[in-house]
């Protein structure tokens, strides 16, 4: 396909030093393998760091490709957010990430920079209970409301259901004794 | 004024007329018995209602349209309100959200219904097992007929309606009918 690039891609070490030289040290790691280029950072700057990701000219990360949550159960801190965007006009790819421990399941929405983000913070929310400071509607998307815990955390037991009528015959809690 | 009838004629006259209103039956008549002769019109004249959630949806459309045609078995024709069908296909894999949703379509349909679960998921949750889905829409509703595999193949599902068909046919409607006027009469006058 014939590029329609207008710009060149942002080098990773100058993304890097244009984090530092606006944040100072907020990157924690950074790795670069195969061409997927990696940030960690802190929490605390998740909303300033994105929005100067989308904002700063060099830089226009403008499209959010995906937004999703990992459960490192046992680590610490437990879970990690991550953030891959996209810069429609030099089709440079990046990945963010954010760790969030679980006594403090928070973080910043970025649902004022990118309408795409409600939803999918939404199901983050609703699959691992992490709670978005700042979202303007934050209900469970996949899951019906009387649902008990968040069932992708590796915590949550691997065949518990949670039925809303009534079975005709035993759930597999019952018939095992579980 | 005394009236002369003359009842032995009478008689004889009524005698004749109902051999004539029930003479043996000429050739291109079938005789049989009333139930028999429902459950024949009800297999051949399904309306069915599908329930269609997933990819086994697929198979069904094949299932349905030209190839292997199932209006051939008189089951061609979909209807999408519940209240007008008399067989629910559930195609495809229940989870615990949409499970409400199934009881309800299963109770809106009116008497006499029947239930098809199609696919391995519809039949026992197939491969999923996990927080989101009903292991057997049989959890939720009465399931008459279990079609397997993942998909079913077109001709399993035939064979699994022509199954269904037989068990219409030996169904025996006035049997049920009268069991059900039983029940209804117990439900309004108590036991007694
Ligand atoms: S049985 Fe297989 S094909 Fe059918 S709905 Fe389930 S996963 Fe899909």
């Amino acid at each position: 396909m014939a590029s329609t690039k207008t710009s060149a891609p942002v080098a990773f070490s100058d993304l890097l030093s244009a984090l530092k030289g606006r944040f100072g040290d907020v990157v924690l790691a950074h790795r670069s393998d195969f061409g997927d280029d990696t940030v960690v950072v802190q929490r605390e700057r998740w909303l300033d760091i994105l929005q100067f990701l989308k904002d700063a000219p060099s830089l226009a990360f403008n499209y959010l490709v995906d937004l999703t949550c990992v459960d490192y159960f046992g680590q610490e801190p437990r879970f990690e957010m991550v953030v891959h965007l996209l810069a429609f006009e030099s089709g440079k790819r990046l990945r963010v990430k954010a760790r969030i421990p679980e006594e403090d399941a928070t973080i910043a929405s970025l649902a004022p920079l990118w309408r795409s983000a409600n939803w999918l913070e939404r199901e983050v929310y609703d699959m691992f209970g992490i709670r978005f400071v700042g979202h303007p509607d934050l209900r469970r998307i996949l899951m019906y409301d009387e649902f008990e815990g968040y069932p992708l955390r590796k915590d949550y037991p691997l065949k518990k259901s949670q039925p809303r009528v009534p079975l005709l015959s035993p759930e597999r809690e019952e018939e095992e004794g579980i | 004024m005394g009236l002369n009838i003359d009842y032995e004629h009478l008689n004889q006259e009524l005698k004749d007329t109902l051999q004539k209103a029930r003479p043996a039956p000429p050739s291109g008549f079938v005789m049989a018995k009333l139930d028999e002769a429902i459950g024949w019109a009800r297999k051949y004249s399904i309306f069915q209602y599908p329930f269609v959630t997933a990819c086994c949806g697929m198979e069904f459309m094949s299932v349905a349209v030209s190839h292997y045609d199932i209006d051939r078995f008189g089951a061609g024709m979909p209807r999408f309100t519940p209240r007008q069908a008399d067989v629910l296909f559930i195609v495809g894999t229940i989870n615990h959200k949409q499970a409400p949703i199934l009881k309800r379509v299963y109770e809106q349909m009116c008497e006499p219904k029947w239930v098809i679960a199609f696919g391995a998921c519809a039949s026992s949750g197939g491969f999923y097992d996990n927080y989101t889905t009903v292991r057997g829409a049989d959890r939720i509703i009465p399931v008459d007929i279990y079609i397997p595999g993942c998909p079913p193949r077109p001709e399993a599902v035939l064979d699994g309606l022509i199954m269904l068909q037989a068990q219409i046919q030996q169904e025996g409607y006035m049997n049920k009918r009268r069991a059900l006027r039983k029940q209804g009469f117990k439900e309004l006058h108590g036991q007694h």
